[in-house]
């Protein structure tokens, strides 16, 4: 086979396995297919009126922008790219340590560099393709309210994601060499998951110690951020620009970014190699655990919560899956810290957030100890009542969600009793639905396929979310608006029995 | 007197030791000591005086179980395994076994049919049943972040053991299994013979009476497969009823008390291995002729 042949035929295997991967994450590997994407069409249909609510008044920006339009614009732009960036470490992290496709291609006869040159090709296209599937909604909005020269937005997004897939190769392959591939993967999910929420926190806590809100706009529009922002030549605007409609910042930007991405290929291709077989190595690495001393004495129970933290503790993967949700409540954290000296009104938005982001951390949770057991068949045939043995899963979650908002919830009463009460009551209530709804959608799988969790079953996913923003919603409704609140919390009831009527357990 | 007593002692003891190591061939009538509830076979068994055994008490029986997916893949079987049994369970890929076995465990709910493990009925007290069970699937299912230790730690917790009784249980266990020196590793960077090792210390770990295990031997070398089956036999000795399925012949053909040989759901074949051979008409017949005419037979007239 030639060199040319050999890329060809790779580039297409690659293709079909990236589409393949993307047909059952986005129809949760369901046999009816075309109804999942009846149904997917039609969640992107729904999703252009949410688009409109938050874009729909930037459609008429024409140029030239003024410099707080075009910090708007750019922010948001590099607000995607760093999303962008944080999806591509972890494709190209995915990459190093899937093993069973790297034996097979390693040891066949054919030029690895040329082969690596592809995967990381494919990388970037399969980055690109989501952004551009993610944006739509939002450059659709914009092409149908501010005309057809929004289209080059979606050049920016070509060009976005395949300098952001450039990047988190030369960032993965940077930590291989720096720290070792033991420490990359771990390391590499954590600079993801700060990376996909960093920027957005950078900036309510900007907002937090400057205006005392939450607002990310109140930094980015203030006449603060516009003195030290650089003068309208920069090519810090490029992108904005290009998003605008300006045809030859979008050219300069896509031939850059090839530019870029091309760099890369060329680089790290041949690294690419070396960094894979030191990944592969790593596996059959040991890790001492620690030396129990004696054995615990305890009920079964006991002994599968005990289980269940443990695992959870060691799990690096949950530790930066759990980080994400963690980071969002920095800017709460702060806003409270701040409220002790100054006692803003705008205190009352903690509450949401923290129900919210316990609503979300038990979710992945309860996922992790309910479906993610790796050991089915042996807790199945241990002899406890199946419902002996859910409680105690849930009951880790619990104990969990407690270790991590307690201290917050306990500064938060120094400063408001009845708000941290309340605050409180719906973070056990928001753990509670999210657990109930994995248990309602469990589905048997392995801890590692964490990441596609979300995948299995997009009515959980979505009731999991609406049910964290019901609660988040009425919390701070029985703080600020009690009688509405009576009136959120019923919609959120009703939407969870809803939940469990469609739920396939309950048959 | 006091001679005398010994004597007769000795001579009882000799009598009994003779009794078990012609226990082969007097097949399931007669049947080795069966002591406590949970600690009853293993190493560290309870000091208490021994239970004989009345003859003719099943293990496991099985009547009439049934269990359908797209087609039926159990078809009213009937199955009796002997107390301090070493059966063997063969056949063809997709014949049955896993889905029988997975029913008698109680991870599959047969759609008709009943299971007893040692006069417990399973679809009625599950928790009764596993209490006194153990299963051991062919791929090892452990947990990556835990060191065996702690797995066994765990497995003790679930069966509501003794520590101390399970931390020295579950020493002795590992160590015979060769994995003293990586007592404290995380399984994670476990090969699978390491793994499945892992998986059936923790299996026995709990000094079960019925341990059934499902291709146990699958992707262990020889000196590991050895370890293993030496431990198996050794729980039959002291008691135990082992139910194993596996492709290896020769394993069943030198192991095992009985062999059934299951085929589209259903056992068409059963005995020692001098019966089975009689069953064939030769007595020189290895087990995998006999096997293979078997299965032959069964597709011939499907």
């Amino acid at each position: 086979m030639s060199s040319a042949t050999a890329i060809t035929w790779f580039a297409r295997h690659e293709i079909r396995l990236a589409w393949r991967e993307w047909l059952a994450m986005m129809t949760g590997a369901r046999k009816k297919r075309t109804r999942a994407v009846i149904g997917l069409l039609l969640l992107a249909a729904i999703l252009h009126l949410p688009a409109y609510a938050v874009i729909g008044r930037f459609a008429d920006l024409q140029a030239p922008l003024d410099k707080s339009a075009l910090i708007v614009v750019t922010a948001t732009i590099f607000l995607a790219w760093a999303l962008m960036l944080s999806q591509a470490i972890e494709s190209v992290t995915r990459v190093f340590y899937a093993r069973a496709d790297l034996d097979l291609i390693m040891s066949s006869p054919v030029r690895l560099n040329n082969i690596f040159s592809v995967r990381i090709a494919a990388i970037a296209l399969s980055v690109t393709a989501m952004a551009l599937l993610l944006s739509s909604p939002f450059v659709d909005v914009l092409m149908i309210a501010g005309g057809i020269r929004w289209l080059s937005a979606f050049g920016v997004v070509i060009a976005i994601g395949l300098s952001a897939a450039a990047v988190a190769i030369a960032i993965t392959v940077l930590l291989f060499r720096l720290i070792g591939p033991s420490r990359t993967r771990l390391a590499a999910q954590i600079i993801a998951a700060i990376i996909g929420a960093g920027f957005v926190i950078a900036l309510q806590v900007a907002a937090i110690l400057s205006y005392g809100t939450l607002s990310r706009f109140a930094v980015l529009t203030s006449d603060a951020a516009a003195a030290y922002a650089p003068d309208f030549d920069s090519p810090l605007w490029w992108p904005a620009r290009a998003a605008i409609g300006d045809g030859e910042m979008l050219s300069l930007l896509l031939a850059g970014s090839l530019v870029l991405l091309g760099g890369v290929m060329a680089i790290f291709s041949p690294k690419f190699a070396g960094t894979v077989v030191s990944a592969s190595a790593t596996a059959t690495t040991t890790r001492r655990g620690s030396r129990t001393t004696s054995f615990r004495r305890g009920s079964r129970q006991s002994a599968l919560r005990w289980k269940e933290l443990l695992l959870l503790r060691r799990d690096p993967w949950l530790v930066s899956q759990s980080l994400m949700q963690l980071l969002y409540l920095v800017p709460p954290a702060l806003m409270l810290w701040r409220s002790f000296s100054d006692s803003s009104a705008a205190t009352v938005l903690i509450t949401p957030v923290i129900v919210m982001a316990a609503g979300q951390l038990a979710g992945g949770l309860a996922w992790l100890t309910i479906s993610g057991e790796d050991a089915a068949d042996l807790v199945a045939t241990a002899p406890m009542p199946p419902g002996s043995v859910i409680r105690a899963k849930v009951e880790v979650v619990m104990i969990a969600i407690t270790a991590i908002f307690a201290p917050l919830i306990a500064a938060l009463a120094i400063a408001s009793p009845i708000q941290a009460m309340v605050t409180a009551i719906f973070v056990i209530i928001a753990t509670v639905s999210a657990a109930a709804i994995q248990l309602w959608f469990r589905v048997q799988a392995k801890r590692s396929q964490f990441r596609r969790r979300q995948t299995s079953s997009r009515i959980a996913t979505f009731a999991e979310a609406f049910c964290s923003i019901g609660w988040a919603a009425t919390a701070i409704l029985a703080v600020t608006i009690p009688i509405a609140a009576v009136i959120s919390g019923a919609m959120t009831a009703l939407m969870l029995a809803a939940t469990w009527k469609i739920s396939p357990q309950r048959e | 007197m006091k001679v005398a007593l010994e004597v007769t002692l000795e001579v009882a003891l000799e009598v009994a030791l003779e009794v078990g190591s012609y226990r082969h061939d007097l097949g399931p009538s007669i049947h080795r000591t069966e002591s406590s509830w949970v600690h009853g076979c293993g190493p560290n068994a309870n000091p208490e005086p021994p239970e004989i055994m009345p003859p003719n008490v099943s293990a496991l029986q099985v009547r009439g179980l049934t269990k359908r997916f797209d087609r039926p893949a159990v078809d009213a079987l009937d199955l009796t395994v002997w107390s301090g049994e070493f059966y063997a369970l063969l056949g063809p890929n997709g014949a049955g076994k896993t889905t029988t076995l997975r029913m008698v465990a109680g991870l599959l709910r047969p759609d008709a049919g009943t299971v007893s493990i040692l006069g417990i009925d399973a679809l009625a007290d599950p928790v009764a049943a596993k209490q006194i069970m153990a299963w051991v699937s062919d791929e090892p299912m452990i947990y990556d972040k835990l060191t065996p230790l702690e797995y066994l730690e765990f497995v003790a917790g679930l069966w509501g053991i003794d520590a101390k009784i399970a931390e020295s249980s579950a020493q002795d266990l590992l160590v015979s299994l060769g994995l003293e020196p990586h007592l404290h590793e995380r399984c994670e960077g476990f090969s699978k013979g390491m793994r499945q090792k892992v998986a059936l210390a923790g299996a026995l770990v709990h000094d079960p009476r019925l341990i059934i295990l499902d291709e146990p031997l699958t992707g262990l070398d020889a000196l590991s497969a050895r370890h293993v089956k030496g431990l198996l036999q050794a729980r039959v000795q002291a008691g135990c009823t082992v139910i194993m399925t596996t492709h290896i012949l020769e394993v069943a053909e030198r192991m095992a008390d009985r062999i059934g040989v299951i085929a589209k759901g259903r056992l068409v074949a059963e005995g020692t291995l001098t019966e089975l051979r009689l069953q064939n008409g030769r007595n020189d017949t290895s087990l995998e002729d006999m096997f293979i005419a078997l299965v032959d037979t069964e597709a011939a007239a499907a």
